[in-house]
Parts: structure tokens; C-alpha cells; sequence
């Protein structure tokens, strides 16, 4: 039963491809009128032929025999001319459609939350993007094309051959019913297998980017000998897959050329047996035989074409398992701009559990961080800090209770300016591989190089003018030619240069030394004095920055208040943070 | 290729290509010789299964020629005793055309069968040496290459290179058998005919050869459109977090679609050149076709030829050309299959810049930590100016060493050369007198085990990341290592403790859980140097304090290189090495180093200062 539900939605997913198609339409509509022309011009070819043979020739009349010489020419011509403007369509067509489809997803796939992101991995993404879309480009093209001009072909040549002797011509449109059935078998468990088939190749990418990523500790492991074993035993699934795959459509493709073949025999023998009984001349007989081999083509090509549909409809299930995934962060129907805020931030009463997990991370969150302060979040390792700020932006979304900025619940703004106004960056910082000033003006980028040389200068991150081509250099992937501390700095460059109204800082320092930090510091305190922040702390010396601290632990706010009164008064914000009393003890 | 400018200007300016795949004709040449010979040995142990192949498509073929003989045979043999009443002959025509029939079948069901194996352990092959040696390479390639590009060899090369196994081999032996038979046929029959035909040969190999130049340009400007596509996919989604924080999502989309629209068009190129030169093929042989009709009838008409020769040679023409079009094809997914083959061949081409030694030389039994010397080291990466030059250190076993200094004067860059994450550009790091060129890689990494402050966790359990330095390690094994670093109650207090899936690069951890994950991991494999480089940046201050206190213990006999911004990590230092600009500008026990007046004094006041 599971099948035949795989089947349903697979066609169904198939079908609603069909967008895809309709600007194509009335060029569909040529390729396909060009595809039975040429089909028609290729039959017409030999009869010209016989009528050499028979005419002209027999009779000894040169011209008509330059008269149907030209005639085969011109119909030589028009089936390549054909053929010719069949295929230059097709491929601007089917090169569409698959871009077009390509586009949609990688829209789709950047408007779904990051939960979303951390989910999937992104090599199936990617095997959706990639071969799961060529495969359905080859079907939306050439499949579904002859398909149709296929199955036409079979119906006009049956209709021909009823005409030619009906009860024969029955005999081979009764052909058709070993075909459906072997078809039906066929389909059954084909879609399986070819499902398999694409889950397992999206696995192996997922494999190889895993590799790519982790390369470093691979090395520094030396487990290239292991990694190797996992992908080589992902690449015997593959293979195995594709082995069995290539098993049921051989002897489908086998059995669809069988079937015709026996046709043929049948009606040798019982078309003999008619010409016998003088109900049949052989003349009609072997133009009966001629055009039944007409039909040898098609059928056999048929078992190809439905293996390619059926192929088609895994794929197109797998790319609309992400195109029906509900971008869950989105702007509401009604939502307004965020407009000029002051920048007040309230956590009113917020929940959180990340999807999947039971355990709330943040359990009732109340606070507030007022118009221009400065607030720091101080916690130990996984007590929710980043979790905490994530919310800000709406990179998650609160389980309960609701977050306002000026008192406007933040999923009630525009996405797009609730994520102007606030600027972040994280502990690690994502870098592109592309140039400085677009790694830069990420959030911004009409950005000047006035502006982006300021926030440089802000950030301490002078060292891009000491890069071979300046702003123009590329930065490795993830910055990887960068050093930790570089990068960093970078990316806090990026969170003011989009100079925010609310800037959240995860740890942005964490790889600095001392000097730079201090000099950062310096540099940030002006930037701060009039914005409103959130910094998530772990270093007494970024402390000096807040005006308030709130100390985080276990999900909730257990203590706020400003450095001094917490140091004085609660023992677990002295724990957590003076670093001073414990090189003193050891001093 | 197109120039986008916000790619920015890399450091080479063939930074998308390995070094086999210059520009030049020269390096394109010998590019498709390496292909070739690349398949010729993929292909090799698959020499007795490729002649059944053979065997059996011919199998094929001649039963299916057999049909129109076995039709004649019947019209003129066994009609005239049926009507007589005796259906023998008929009865024996058909049975043939059934045995024929099955013959048929079976020959194909069997080829198809060996040949889509034979394929598939090919691609599997190929597959699993581009992996081996994508791992063989060094970092600096990697660093150069990107692991979206690893990503696209992996993936779409190797589709595109399954799509020629998948499908038209058959084709292409079966139109070349049938091409060159009725070659012979048309020979036999009518000479002065056959020759009119073949003078179309010039101008389909003409045809042929402008498709093969024109096409290999073609299909090799896909393969590169179409990683571009994949890296900026892989890479965007990849840092997901940063597009919405930053509102990135319609500038991604604007590069993606131009790279998109790059890589359609760059398709549209080679699908437009086949869209040509398959009807060209067939028009051809239209013509052929049309001329020899008109001049074969011509020769008829004046008695020079037969006219049962004339029929015949048509028909066979026909079947003499239709298989062009199926070798056209062919030709094409080929021309696809080799542009990807060069990629890969290119990939493979390239020499580890950080090889495994060809006489390797066993480290010395560890006792209690190695002995690290550097002996007037020159380094700089790629072709940058230099970041240690003459640099000469003796670090003898079991000393916990410190290198302090600014962001960028070298310190991480020493760190890597012990790792041999590179090698030097003169001069030489030894590990316990062994040059590190000389020591096999397996002991290597056993010996020296680095931690950094970007650790990557592989998705998958806790348990299997700890275990990733020594597989062979105890689950008891793993709770002393957890609990040693401090990690073991957050480990336990997770929903699964250490069987929770740690997502994709361990998502679901947070950053200090991370660095804490790595650093026991990192000590489980229990190696004689230990590499600290900003290990402890991420944790919150009572945890760093927690492993500090540690750390006494984990690096008891080992030889250490701690490189922290936070001093409280080096007090515990045998040793501290200031290090600026590449030179080592103070060396001494950090209580002496306290004292001095000199950049270890400036630095610990100005660190101590930043506590409060």
C-alpha cells in the first residue's frame, strides 16, 4: 500500500512541477508538433524510396525520377531542419525550467529558519539542487516529450495496422497488456530503489562536506584511514543501489524489446497462415511486418522513458520536502517597520526549547534592557546565553512568552527592519569566500568605503589595508587565511558598520589578545554610549563596558544589577566571573 | 570565466583550478592524455568483464539481425508448403523467430546487467580515490581550493561521469558494429555507390572534430560554472545564522542567480552545440541518401546497375546513417563525462605539498613527552612574505612551553609546523632528533595532537567524537578523559548524555561545550605533545579556571605548547617564549620573565590590569 502512496505523491509532486512548464507552453506545444513531424518525415523517407523503385525506374522515366530525387532531398532537409529546431528549443526550455526551479529553491531554502538549517544537512540540500533537479530537468524535456510523441506514434501505427487487417492489428494492440503489466511490476519497486538511490547520494555529499569541513581534525588525528572506510562503505551503498537499480531496468528494458519481438513472430505465423488461406496478400503482409517494426522503437524506448519518470517523481518529492517546509520565521500579514526606534529591548516572560528537545532552554525570561544601556549576559558554559540573543533578531523564535522592541512584540515588525535595527555578531564569525568589503557590507550595502574604513578602524581590524588588494581581497573560506583573532574583529567590524540601533555581541573578543581587546574596547565605548546592547560576556575586562549585568544561570536570570553590587553581593557572579580573586589565591 | 566582483581578487589568479588545469593548449593536452590514462586504469580490472560485454551484445545483434531474414524466409519458404496444406517450414520460422526473440532478450538483460555493475565499481573506484587523495592533500590547498569545490568534484563531476555509464555504452558498440557491417554490405553490393557514400566521410569528420574542440571548451566551462554554484550554495547555507542576522538573503540571491544564470548558459552552450551537430549528422545522410537515389536510379535507368542492388542499398543506407545519430550522442555525454574526468584527473594530478615520506623513520619510543627542535625555519604561506624566518628554538621532552605575543607575529604558525599542517620552506622541525618530513603519518599523529579555538565536531554522538582520536578507547576511557577536563557533568546532564547527537559541526552544543568536547578528545588520544593553541577561549571563567587546574595533570609527562592571550594559562609554563614579528625576542621560566622589565612584563601588566 506504502507504494502505491509513494506513487500518489510522487506523481502529485511531479504534477505541481507543471508551474515550471507553463511559460514554456506554446514552445512545448512546437517541440512537440516538431518531434511528430520528424517522426512523420523519417516514415515518409522510405516510401519515397519504394516509389523509386516502383515507379520511375520500373516505367524508365528520368524524370520523375529527378522529380521524387528532389522530393527525398527536400524531405532529407526538413527532417534535419526538424530535428534541428526540436533540439535548440529544448535545451533553452529544459536549461529554464531547471534554473527557474533552482532559483525557487535556493530562495526557499534561505528564507527557512535556522532551525530549519540545523536540521538538514547540507549535503541533501545540495543533492536536491544539484542531481535531483538534473533529473527532472531530463524528464520535463525529453521524457515527457517522447512520452507523448511515443505513445501517438504507437496509437496512429495500431490504428494503421487495424485498417491493414484488423484482427492482426488486434493481436498487437493486445500487446499492450504484457507491457502494462511489466510496466506496473516495474514502477513498484523501481521507485523505491531509485528514492534510495538519491537519499543515498545525498548522504555521500553530505559525507564529503563533512570531510571538507573537518579536514584539520581529521589530519590532526591522522583518521584520513577511517574517513576514508565511512565514505567507502557510503560509496558500496551507493554502488550497490545503482547495481540493483541497473538490475530491475535491464530486465524491464529487456522485456519491453521481448514483447514486441514475440508480437512480431505471432503475426509472421498467423499472418502466413491468412496469406495461405488467401485472406492476406504478401504484399500486405509486408508492409504489415514493416510498419510493426516501426513500433520496435518506441515500445523499447518506453521502458526507458517510464524508469526516467519514475526517477523524475523521487526527485521532484525530494525538492518539494524543502519547498513545503514552512518558512516558521516570517512577516505577519499586518507586520509594520520597525521605523525609528529608540531601542528599548523587554523579555517578557520568555520560553524557549529548541524543536525536538523537551527541555526548555530559557525558562521565563524577564528582562529589560533600556534605550542606550548596555546590558552584559554573564553564565557559565551552555546555561543559554547565545540562545538568549538569538531571539533578538528572530533567528528563533520564543516558545513562550514574547520579546518587544519599543514595546512592539518583535514578530509584529518587518523581519527585514527588526534585523536592520539589529546588528550582531557572533563568538564565531562567519566569513565568505568573497571580498573583504562584501564580507563587510553584508547588512549593508550601499556602504561607502569611508564608511567601511571607520568601522575598521573601530574594530582594530586595520590589517585588511596590509592585504595584498585591500577591501578587494578574497578571504579564504570561513576566512581560513585569517588568523581567529582577524576574523573575529571582522566580523565585529561588520555588526557596527550596519550601524544598528541594538547591537547584540556574542563573545566577540574571545580571540583577541589583551592589547587589541583593550584597544577595541576602547573603541567600542563610544559606539555604545548611545546604542542599546546586549553583549554576552565571559572576560571581566569586557565587563568594564556594561552598564548592567545579568547573571544567567540554568535558563533563568537570577541576578541583576550593576558589576560592583553583584560582585559584592551575589557569591555565584563572583564565582563566575572574578578571575581576579583566583590569580590572587594563586599568586 | 566570468569576473564577479565580489569575489574579490585571491592571492593566485588561478585560484578555481588545481595546478594540472592551466590554460595553456600545452596543459590542456596533457590534461586529456592524464584523463585517459586515469580511465585506462579505472578501467583495467574490468578487462574479462568488459569482453563478456562484448560478447554478449553481439549475441544480441546477431539475434536480431536474425528477424528480416527469418521474415523472408517465411514469405518465400513458408507460404508456398502451407498452402499445400503442410505447415513444417512455418512452424520451424516461428519457433526460430521465438528462439531468436529470447536470445535477444537474454543477451540484453545480461549486458545491461554486467555493464551496469562494470560501471557503477568504476565510479565507485573513482570515487573513492578522489576522496583518499582530496585527504592526502595538504591544508594549504585545501585552504586554497575550498571545501564546496571538494564538495562539487564529489558530486557533480561524478554524476556527470555516471550519466555516461548509465547510459549508451550499448549504443555506441552497436552502432559501431552496425556501422562498420554495412560499410562491408554496401562494398559488396555496388562499389562505385558505396565510394559516393563514403565521400560524405570527410565532412562528418570534419563535422566531428569542430563538435569535439567546440564541445571540450564547452563542457569544461560547465564543470566550473556549475561548482561555483555549489560552493556559493554550500557556503551560504553554511553560515545560514550570518544571512538573517544580516539581512544577506537578497544580495545571495542576486549572486546566486547570476551564477545560476552563469552555469545555464554555460549548459545552453554545449546543448546548443549538439543541437547542431546531431541534425547535421542526419542531414548528411539525407543527402547521401537523396543523392544516391537519384544517381543509383540514374544508373538503373541506363542498365549500369541492378535494380533489386538499388533497393537493397537504399534500405542498408538508411540503417548505415541512423546509427550516427545514436554515435553522436554518445559522443556527446562523452565529451560531458571527459570534461569531468579532467577535473577529477586534475585533482588527482596534484602532489601532497605536504607528502608522506618515501623512507620513512620511526619515532623513538615516547617516554614522558618529545623533544621539538626548530632549526632555522623559514616559513610564509603561499607566496606572502615570510612569518618565521631563521627560526631556531630546542625545546626539550616533557616541557610545557607558552608563546606569547601579539594577534599575527607567528606564534599559531609554530604551532602548525609541529603538526605538520606544512612544511618548512628552509630549514627543519624535528620531532625527537627525526626530521618531521621522515616520520610516517600515523605516528606523527600520534605523537602530536592539536587543539584550537575552531574544533570541529563531526555529526554524530559525543561518544563517537571523544573517541575519535583513539577509537579503541572504553566508554570508562571516555568518562576519565570527560571528567579529567571537567566536561563529564554537562556531558552526563545532556537528554542522552554521551549517546546525544551532536548535530551537524555540533550544533547543539554551544561554543565552550564544543572547545571542552575537543580538548577531551584532543586528550584521550593521549599523545606525547600536546598542542594548546587559544584551547580555552570559549569557556566561561570558572570552567577555563577548572581546566587550567587540569592541566597540571593532562600534561604530566608531554611536551606542551600553550598559546593563550590569557596569562592565567602560561603561569603554569616551564617555559615562555615571546615571540614578535617571527623571532623569538624573550625566553625564560615566566617568573623570571615577570620580573624582567621586558614585553612578558609589559604584557602580564596589561593583562593583569584588564582583570579589574
Amino acid at each position: 500500500m506504502r507504494t502505491k502512496r509513494d506513487h500518489q505523491s510522487g506523481v502529485r509532486n511531479l504534477w505541481r512541477l507543471r508551474r515550471y512548464l507553463r511559460p514554456y507552453r506554446l514552445q512545448f506545444a512546437g517541440l512537440v508538433l516538431a518531434a511528430l513531424g520528424g517522426t512523420a518525415v523519417g516514415i515518409a523517407v522510405p516510401l519515397v524510396i519504394r516509389r523509386v523503385v516502383d515507379g520511375p525506374i520500373a516505367h524508365r522515366d528520368p524524370h520523375g525520377l529527378i522529380a521524387l530525387g528532389a522530393l527525398a532531398l527536400l524531405l532529407g532537409v526538413t527532417e534535419a531542419a526538424l530535428t534541428f529546431i526540436r533540439r535548440w528549443s529544448q535545451s533553452s526550455q529544459a536549461l529554464g525550467m531547471e534554473a527557474t526551479i533552482r532559483q525557487d529553491l535556493y530562495a526557499h531554502l534561505q528564507r527557512l529558519p535556522v532551525a530549519f538549517h540545523d536540521r538538514w544537512q547540507s549535503g541533501q540540500l545540495l543533492a536536491r539542487a544539484t542531481a535531483d533537479l538534473s533529473v527532472i530537468r531530463r524528464f520535463l524535456s525529453f521524457g515527457l516529450l517522447f512520452l507523448f510523441v511515443n505513445l501517438t506514434t504507437y496509437a496512429v501505427v495500431v490504428a494503421l495496422l487495424i485498417r491493414l487487417h484488423w484482427p492482426l492489428g488486434l493481436l498487437v494492440a493486445g500487446s499492450a497488456v504484457p507491457l502494462v503489466v511489466v510496466s506496473r511490476r516495474f514502477t513498484r519497486t523501481y521507485l523505491r530503489t531509485s528514492r534510495r538511490m538519491q537519499d543515498e547520494q545525498g548522504d555521500l555529499a553530505t559525507q564529503v562536506e563533512e570531510t571538507a569541513r573537518g579536514l584539520r581534525t581529521v589530519k590532526s588525528f591522522g583518521r584520513q584511514a577511517f574517513m576514508s572506510r565511512q565514505f567507502g562503505a557510503g560509496a558500496d551503498r551507493l554502488r550497490n543501489t545503482a547495481v540493483d537499480k541497473g538490475r530491475q531496468l535491464a530486465g524491464t528494458s529487456a522485456q519491453f524489446d521481448l514483447v514486441p519481438n514475440l508480437t512480431l513472430a505471432a503475426v509472421l505465423v498467423l499472418g502466413a497462415v491468412e496469406v495461405a488461406a488467401g485472406r492476406l496478400t504478401i504484399g500486405e503482409l509486408v508492409a504489415f511486418v514493416t510498419l510493426q517494426l516501426m513500433l520496435i522503437w518506441p515500445i523499447e524506448s518506453l521502458g526507458w522513458i517510464i524508469g526516467n519518470a519514475q526517477e523524475a517523481m523521487t526527485a521532484s518529492d525530494r525538492i518539494h520536502e524543502v519547498l513545503d517546509a514552512p518558512p516558521s520565521i516570517v512577516d505577519k500579514p499586518d507586520a509594520r517597520a520597525a521605523g525609528p526606534v529608540a531601542g528599548e529591548v523587554r523579555f517578557d516572560d520568555v520560553w524557549f526549547s529548541y524543536p525536538g528537545s523537551a527541555t526548555p532552554v530559557l525558562r521565563g525570561i524577564c528582562l529589560t534592557v533600556r534605550p542606550g544601556e548596555t546590558l552584559a549576559l554573564v553564565g557559565t558554559t551552555g546555561c543559554g546565553k547565545t540562545t538568549l540573543v538569538s531571539l533578538v533578531p528572530r533567528l528563533y523564535d520564543v516558545t513562550a512568552g514574547r520579546i518587544t522592541l519599543d514595546g512592539h512584540d518583535v514578530r509584529d515588525l518587518r523581519l527585514d527592519s527588526l534585523r536592520e535595527v539589529v546588528g550582531v555578531a557572533f563568538e564565531e564569525p562567519t566569513l565568505f569566500s568573497m571580498s573583504v568589503r562584501e564580507n563587510l557590507a553584508l547588512g549593508r550595502t550601499d556602504a561607502t568605503d569611508d564608511e567601511i574604513h571607520e568601522a575598521l578602524a573601530l574594530a582594530q581590524a586595520d590589517f585588511v589595508d596590509d592585504l595584498p588588494w585591500g577591501l578587494d581581497t578574497r578571504v579564504g573560506e570561513q576566512g581560513l587565511s585569517l588568523s581567529g583573532g582577524q576574523r573575529q574583529r571582522l566580523a565585529l567590524a561588520r555588526a557596527i558598520l550596519s550601524r544598528p540601533r541594538v547591537l547584540v555581541l556574542d563573545d566577540p573578543l574571545s580571540a583577541l589578545d589583551v592589547h587589541t581587546e583593550a584597544l577595541v574596547e576602547k573603541a567600542l565605548a563610544g559606539v555604545l554610549a548611545d546604542t542599546t546592547a546586549l553583549l554576552v560576556v565571559h572576560r571581566p575586562s569586557t565587563i568594564a563596558l556594561a552598564d548592567r549585568v545579568a547573571l544567567l544561570a540554568d535558563g533563568e536570570i537570577v541576578a541583576t544589577g550593576t558589576h560592583s553590587e553583584l560582585l559584592a553581593t551575589v557569591p555565584a557572579y563572583r564565582a563566575v566571573l572574578s578571575e581576579a580573586a583566583e590569580i590572587a589565591d594563586a599568586a | 570565466m566570468t569576473v564577479h566582483a565580489w569575489r574579490g581578487r585571491a592571492t593566485e589568479l588561478d585560484a578555481d583550478r588545481t595546478a594540472a588545469e592551466a590554460a595553456d593548449p600545452a596543459a590542456v593536452a596533457r590534461l586529456r592524455v592524464r584523463s585517459r590514462a586515469l580511465l585506462a586504469s579505472l578501467v583495467r580490472p574490468h578487462r574479462r568483464a568488459l569482453a563478456a560485454t562484448v560478447a554478449l551484445l553481439l549475441l544480441q545483434s546477431v539475434a536480431g539481425m536474425a528477424g528480416p531474414f527469418l521474415v523472408m524466409l517465411a514469405i518465400d519458404k513458408g507460404i508456398p508448403p502451407l498452402r499445400a496444406g503442410d505447415p513444417t517450414v512455418l512452424i520451424e520460422v516461428g519457433l526460430a523467430f521465438v528462439a531468436a526473440a529470447s536470445v535477444e532478450y537474454a543477451g540484453k538483460r545480461g549486458f545491461l546487467r554486467l555493464s551496469a555493475r562494470i560501471g557503477q565499481d568504476v565510479l565507485r573506484d573513482l570515487r573513492q580515490r578522489v576522496y583518499d587523495h582530496f585527504q592526502r592533500l595538504s591544508i594549504g590547498f585545501h585552504e586554497r581550493y575550498t571545501s564546496g569545490r571538494m564538495v562539487a568534484r564529489l558530486t557533480s563531476d561524478m554524476d556527470s561521469i555516471s550519466e555516461l555509464v548509465d547510459g549508451g555504452i550499448d549504443d555506441l558498440v552497436l552502432a559501431g558494429l552496425s556501422v562498420v557491417s554495412v560499410a562491408g554490405v554496401l562494398l559488396y553490393l555496388d562499389a562505385p555507390l558505396a565510394l559516393v557514400t563514403l565521400l560524405t566521410f570527410p565532412f562528418l569528420l570534419w563535422l566531428s572534430r569542430w563538435f569535439a574542440l567546440a564541445s571540450a571548451v564547452a563542457y569544461r566551462r560547465t564543470r566550473e560554472a556549475v561548482a561555483l554554484v555549489i560552493v556559493h550554495f554550500v557556503e551560504s547555507l553554511g553560515g545560514i545564522r550570518a544571512v538573517h542576522a544580516f539581512r544577506r538573503e537578497p544580495r545571495n540571491q542576486q549572486i546566486f542567480d547570476a551564477l545560476n544564470d552563469d552555469y545555464r548558459r554555460a549548459n545552453l552552450r554545449a546543448f546548443r552545440l549538439i543541437a547542431v551537430y546531431s541534425p547535421s549528422i542526419k542531414l548528411i545522410g539525407n543527402l547521401a541518401i537523396a543523392g544516391v537515389l537519384t544517381y543509383g536510379g540514374w544508373q538503373v535507368l541506363h542498365g549500369k546497375t541492378a535494380i533489386g542492388v538499388l533497393a537493397a542499398f537504399l534500405l542498408y543506407l538508411r540503417r548505415f546513417f541512423e546509427p550516427m545519430q545514436e554515435l553522436s550522442q554518445f559522443y556527446n555525454a562523452l565529451q560531458s563525462a571527459t570534461a569531468a574526468l579532467e577535473k577529477l584527473a586534475g585533482v588527482l594530478d596534484e602532489r601532497p605539498a605536504v607528502p608522506e615520506p618515501a623512507r620513512p623513520t620511526p619515532l623513538p619510543a615516547a617516554g614522558g613527552g618529545r623533544a621539538i627542535t626548530f632549526q632555522d625555519v623559514t616559513f610564509g604561506y603561499r607566496d606572502g612574505p615570510p612569518v618565521l624566518a631563521d627560526f631556531t628554538i630546542e625545546i626539550p621532552a616533557g616541557q610545557i612551553v607558552a608563546l606569547v605575543g601579539a594577534t599575527g607575529a607567528g606564534k599559531s604558525t609554530v604551532a602548525k609546523l609541529v603538526a605538520r599542517f606544512y612544511d618548512p620552506v628552509a630549514g627543519t622541525v624535528r620531532l625527537d632528533g627525526v626530521d618531521l618530513r621522515a616520520v610516517p603519518d600515523t605516528e606523527l599523529r600520534r605523537a602530536v595532537v592539536m587543539v584550537t579555538q575552531e574544533n570541529h565536531l563531526f555529526a554524530g554522538t559525543v561518544a563517537d567524537n571523544l573517541r575519535f582520536g583513539r577509537p579503541e578507547a572504553t566508554d570508562a576511557d571516555l568518562m576519565a578523559a570527560a571528567a579529567a577536563i571537567g566536561a563529564h557533568d554537562f556531558i552526563a546532564a545532556l537528554p542522552e548524555g554521551y549517546g546525544t547527537d551532536v548535530h551537524r559541526r555540533g550544533g547543539r552544543l554551544s561554543a565552550g561545550q564544543r572547545q571542552l568536547v575537543a580538548f577531551a578528545r584532543a586528550f584521550l588520544a593521549d599523545p606525547g605533545v600536546l598542542i594548546l593553541d587559544e584551547a580555552t577561549s570559549s569557556l566561561d571563567v570558572p570552567t577555563e579556571r577548572l581546566v587550567q587546574r587540569a592541566l597540571r595533570t593532562i600534561l604530566h609527562r608531554r611536551t606542551a605548547l600553550v598559546i593563550a592571550h590569557r596569562l592565567s594559562t602560561v603561569e603554569i609554563a616551564d617555559r615562555v617564549l615571546v615571540i614578535d614579528d617571527g623571532r623569538v625576542v624573550e625566553d625564560g621560566p615566566p617568573s623570571r620573565l615577570i620580573t624582567g622589565g621586558g614585553r612578558y612584563a609589559t604584557l602580564h601588566t596589561q593583562w593583569r590590569d584588564s582583570l579589574l
